[in-house]
């Protein structure tokens, strides 16, 4: 079954006019939010988007931008209260067993 | 772990590891499940041989957590690979990638410091998909020559990756989260919430003497009251994860909420509490429940931060709300 997290939240944009169609966004993006068109890649599942980063970071004509980061409470919740680090600390990390 | 048997290769001697498991990586791999010596499980960095490599043969990175290397070297059973593992401080693949360390200047580096030009002539580089949010894929090339090829997201799917002339099919490129692997980051939550769900029983139990009855009917009590914080414990950290998809609402706290109202309103029945007080754990088991699944976010592989952010400050003013009012009418019970 496929997760969906909250609708229109999402902050990936994508500029069509510099993509050159490399196809380096499908390769990385885990959620399969681009598809290749017509020479271009197109946003076709924005909501699915975790916003990682891969795609923007990859991205060799810096066409794609988001604010990338962790999905994570507990990390969010931290930097709120001026706590040190992400999600997990750099050793030990909450949910990083995998 | 490693087996010694050095093997002369075009990088030079090299230490070739086995592809099979051994009840000890199965033993480990048990351990991580349940977060212990988590910290100390990591592989020394640098180049490995599997099966017999030669300058052909395909070039593989991975994280230097035991477990990310031990899924790559079964992966690769009867294949001949060089295995590159990079220096990502025990951590595995995806989340150092979103720490950095598995990241464009480490695989820079790391290329250099194993000669990995003079152990391969194709020059090209197998990367993990997961490690993408760390490695700019044009920046290694532009620094090392290495042209970046992602391979699946999970380490499995390598052989039939590589047979295809390195072509994924979009089934592994894309990251799941099916029952078991929900079940599996069950686990490490389980023991970080064991604490505080006993110090909440406990507080429970000394507030439970505070009342008209006083200690002597308290302690009737605490059965029923062990119950309800267990029974929380339950719904929030194992059956929400499980019951994820199932479970109404997109927000996480909306989940979480849904499972606490569940689990209330079979404590109210089950324990056959007066209205007041059967009010309170249900209003509590809501509260609760809907912050551990907001907590939960962190284990999921598809929560952006952005949509964190959205659902936070007005899941946490509800669920304080909610457990400030649970609380009262807790303690109104005991005086009625």
């Amino acid at each position: 079954m496929k997760m969906q997290y909250l609708r229109n939240v999402v902050s990936l944009r994508l500029d069509s006019e510099k993509c050159i169609g490399c196809g380096r966004c499908l390769e990385v993006c885990p959620h399969g939010v681009f598809v290749l068109a017509k020479g271009k890649s197109r946003i076709v599942d924005r909501d699915a988007c975790m916003e990682c980063g891969a795609c923007a970071l990859n991205c060799p004509v810096d066409a794609l931008d988001v604010e990338s980061g962790v999905g994570c409470a507990v990390g969010l919740l931290n930097t709120a209260l001026g706590r040190e680090g992400t999600c997990c600390g750099e050793k030990r990390a909450c949910c990083c067993s995998e | 772990m490693l087996t010694p048997g050095g093997l002369e290769t075009t990088a030079g001697p090299l230490v070739r590891v086995p592809t099979r498991w051994t009840w000890r990586d199965y033993l480990g791999a048990m351990a991580m499940r349940w977060g212990i010596g988590r910290d100390r499980y990591t592989v020394p960095p640098g180049l490995y041989a599997v099966g017999t490599p030669g300058e052909a043969s395909p070039l593989v990175a991975t994280a230097n957590y035991k477990l990310s290397f031990d899924h790559l070297r079964r992966a690769l059973a009867g294949l001949d690979a060089w295995v590159m593992v990079l220096d990502t401080k025990g951590i595995n693949v995806w989340c150092a990638a979103g720490k950095g360390t598995f990241g464009t200047e480490e695989v820079v580096r790391r290329l250099a410091a194993v000669a990995a030009g003079r152990a391969v002539k194709h020059s090209t580089l197998i990367l993990p998909q997961l490690g993408g949010p760390g490695v700019s894929a044009h920046e290694v090339r532009r620094q090392s020559g290495f042209k970046v090829v992602y391979g699946p997201v999970r380490a499995a799917d390598l052989p039939a990756f590589l047979r295809a002339g390195m072509r994924a099919t979009p089934a592994m490129r894309r990251v799941t989260f099916t029952l078991r692997e929900r079940l599996a980051v069950v686990p490490v939550e389980a023991v970080q919430r064991f604490v505080p769900a006993l110090v909440t029983m406990l507080l429970f139990f000394l507030a439970a003497g505070i009342g008209r009855n006083g200690y002597r009917v308290a302690m009737e009590q605490w059965p029923s009251l062990a119950v309800a914080v267990w029974a929380n414990f339950l719904a929030g950290v194992v059956l929400t994860p499980m019951l994820l998809p199932a479970l109404p609402g997109r927000a996480f706290a909306v989940k979480g909420a849904a499972m606490g109202l569940l689990t209330g309103v079979a404590l109210w029945w089950l324990g056959a509490y007066r209205p007041v007080e059967g009010a309170a754990v249900a209003l509590l088991s809501i509260a609760v429940c809907s912050f551990l699944g907001l907590m939960f976010t962190g284990c999921t592989p598809y929560t952006s931060p952005s949509g964190v952010r959205r659902e936070m400050p007005w899941a946490l003013r509800l669920q304080i709300a909610g457990a400030v009012a649970g609380l009262a009418l807790w303690f109104v019970a005991r005086f009625v």
